[in-house]
């Protein structure tokens, strides 16, 4: 197997699995999964979920399971940089179909997909919990709110210019 | 409303704008715990652990008579006491963080701006449940309020509010963060339980209840952000004190995270004896409609209730004014009343289009149907198609009764709530605003270019409206 945490990051998996009593490890397999899509590329491959699996002595398939079950984790690959617009009632009340209309004009994707360069993905999702800041989206850890085509502008060039950065 | 409550009421205007959790929340740094102990944070731990027992805690709550906070408005005390307690069994309190009901985001607002006060509430109700291991169940895109949370807990642990022995009074606690990954079903205490045991979140069948079978199989209270803050200003003044605050049985004050066509969006602490229209239109509160349109509908306490058109929402059938609390909410029934829910109170301007509106509520929920049973799984993709089709012009007469049929059907047919919550939607939608359907099936093309406006939605009601 190929695929593997650095020792940092199995120390952290020790924590997280001493956050429940004895012989409950399996509790740990959401946020271990967490920390997987992280580390592997933004998203869970079945080798990453069977690894999972070898780390919490859990079977593949109880990790299959749980990943195939919640919305965050990605069973695909995605783009370097996900655009996650919320598209419920309340943020549909303020626009967010013209959001996510301009990110399609402005990249040249739809929902689902990802730009041939691999760097951005849209992809619409439902309420957030950010419904009084609407337009909004999710972008890796962060909420970006209130969104206007400017901000989205800004932060399009935000991310080519930190990748440009890196290279 | 009874003459006797509308004098509570009016006596009550006296205390209008009582605040009790965000009162100290804009305070710079509250959210570090030097700034929150030097405003008065952990009294409430102290005055328990010091001279409380456990079950005198509970008795307070008990008295405050604080409802659950997440929706379903439960007496929290009454949960409290309903915790099995058998010898060596370990029991656990789990707040649920996991607020996804569309339009509701205030328990967001608390733990970013305030998270000591929960932290403080949790020490403080794991005390009273004998809850040794505590946990925070946080839906997963609050991926940075989990920092926050985690800052918080490392703080209270270095001054001594957590871990062993706390302040020499042998009780042990220690509080963990869990984070979802993205499911709205989690929010039902069992699927809730489900996943922090790492598994799907499909709800349980009850009974057994949390209360005697929950977290492990070990007696569980699952209690919302908002109802476990409570807890810190209950053990503060008192629960007799804290139920002075409100009418009748909606006690103390109610978070209320304001959303949709409204000047000023954002998350108010009111105390439950205010008016809709004034919530609505007062400078305090919402300011009224943005951008100089008029009122056309609401849905008072998060996507699940039913929407009223303005003139429900504003007066009761009877004509009474209607307030922001329980009972008010939901008086008359499903037929011309809706409910308090969440608290998550999502505001349609005359531009709105209720149909599209409900569509979205209704893809949401298929979305997050967990698929355990058919009538919410089958039924909840059934009312998307059918509503997107009206929505689309694409509609007929015969759509609008089969959605009514299939509603019907998913309600109360279902494991959890999660059934009923894609129904009411759709059942009120249409009982309301059928005239609104219809237009969208009459006339196709004209449906596509605009709305249908206020209509008669606003006008004031005279006769007792039946459904
Ligand atoms: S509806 Fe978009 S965040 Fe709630």
């Amino acid at each position: 197997m190929s695929l593997r945490f650095s020792d940092e990051k199995l120390k952290e998996v020790q924590r997280i699995i001493e956050h429940y009593p004895q012989g409950k490890q399996k509790s740990a397999v959401i946020p271990v999964l967490h920390l997987a899509q992280e580390e592997f590329g933004g998203w869970l491959s079945t080798e990453a979920m069977d690894y999972v699996a070898s780390v919490l002595s859990l079977k593949p398939i109880e990790v299959y399971e749980v990943a195939t079950f919640y919305s965050m984790f990605n069973l695909k690959p995605v783009g370097k940089y996900m655009f996650e617009v919320c598209q419920t009632g309340p943020c549909m009340l303020n626009g967010s179909d013209d959001i996510v209309k301009y990110i399609d004009e402005k990249l040249g994707i739809k929902p689902g997909e990802t730009t041939a360069d691999g760097m951005f993905t849209l992809k619409t999702v439902e309420c957030l919990g950010a419904c009084g800041y609407a337009p909004m989206m999710q972008q890796g850890k962060y909420y970006k709110e209130q969104l206007t085509k400017e901000k989205i502008d800004a932060i399009i060039a935000e991310c080519r210019n930190a990748v440009a950065a890196k290279n | 409303m009874s003459l006797f409550s509308i004098f509570t009421f009016e006596f009550c205007l006296i205390k209008m704008g009582r605040k009790l959790l965000l009162e100290k929340a804009h305070i710079e740094n509250i959210r570090f715990y030097d700034v929150y102990r030097r405003e008065g944070g952990y009294r409430s731990v102290e005055k328990a652990l010091k001279t409380m027992t456990p079950d005198a805690v509970t008795e307070e709550v008990k008295k405050s008579g604080l409802r659950g906070r997440g929706g379903a408005g439960f007496p929290t005390g009454m949960k409290w006491s309903f915790l099995a307690k058998p010898e060596g069994v370990p029991r656990y309190l789990v707040v649920n963080a996991d607020e996804s009901e569309p339009g509701t985001f205030k328990d967001r607002y608390l733990m970013e701006f305030i998270p000591h006060l929960l932290i403080e509430g949790m020490i403080t109700s794991s005390y009273a449940l004998g809850s040794n291991r505590s946990y925070i169940y946080i839906r997963g895109e609050y991926a940075w309020i989990v920092d926050i949370l985690e800052q918080a807990i490392a703080e209270a642990k270095n001054n001594g509010w957590l871990g062993k022995n706390i302040l020499g009074s042998g009780f042990d606690c220690e509080i963990y963060i869990q984070r979802g990954a993205g499911a709205y079903i989690c929010g039902e205490e069992t699927a809730l339980l489900e996943s922090l045991e790492g598994k799907r979140g499909n709800p349980r069948i009850k009974p057994p209840f949390p209360a005697v079978k929950g977290l492990w199989d070990c007696p569980t209270v699952v209690n919302n952000v908002e109802t476990i803050a409570a807890v810190v200003p209950i053990v503060n003044e008192g629960g007799e004190e804290y139920a002075k605050i409100g009418i009748g049985k909606s006690t103390g004050t109610k978070l209320i995270s304001a959303c949709g066509n409204i000047k000023k969006q954002g998350v108010y602490e009111i105390d439950m004896t205010i008016s809709v229209e004034e919530f609505i239109y007062s400078d305090e509160y919402c300011g009224g409609i943005a951008n100089g349109r008029k009122l056309k509908a609401c849905i008072p306490g998060g996507s699940s209730v039913p929407i009223l058109p303005a003139n429900l929402l504003l007066t009761t059938a009877k004509g009474e004014k209607r307030i922001m609390n329980y009972e008010s909410l939901a008086d008359g029934g499903f037929a011309s009343g809706s409910m308090m829910g969440s608290g998550g109170f999502i505001v349609l301007d005359d531009s709105q289009c209720v149909v599209k509106h409900t569509y979205t509520l209704a893809r949401f929920y298929r979305h997050e149907s967990c698929g355990q049973c058919s009538p919410c799984r089958e039924g909840t993709g059934w009312m998307e198609k059918i509503l997107l089709n009206i929505e689309k012009g694409k509609g007929k007469m015969s759509d609008i009764d089969l959605l009514w049929d299939i509603q019907r059907k998913i309600e109360g047919n279902t494991i959890c709530p999660l059934g009923d919550a894609a129904a009411w939607p759709v059942a009120a939608a249409i009982r309301h605003f059928r005239d609104e359907f219809e237009w969208h099936v009459t006339n196709p093309d004209d449906a596509q270019r605009r709305n249908f406006g206020l209509a008669h939605y606003a006008d004031p009601i005279h006769a007792p409206v039946t459904s």
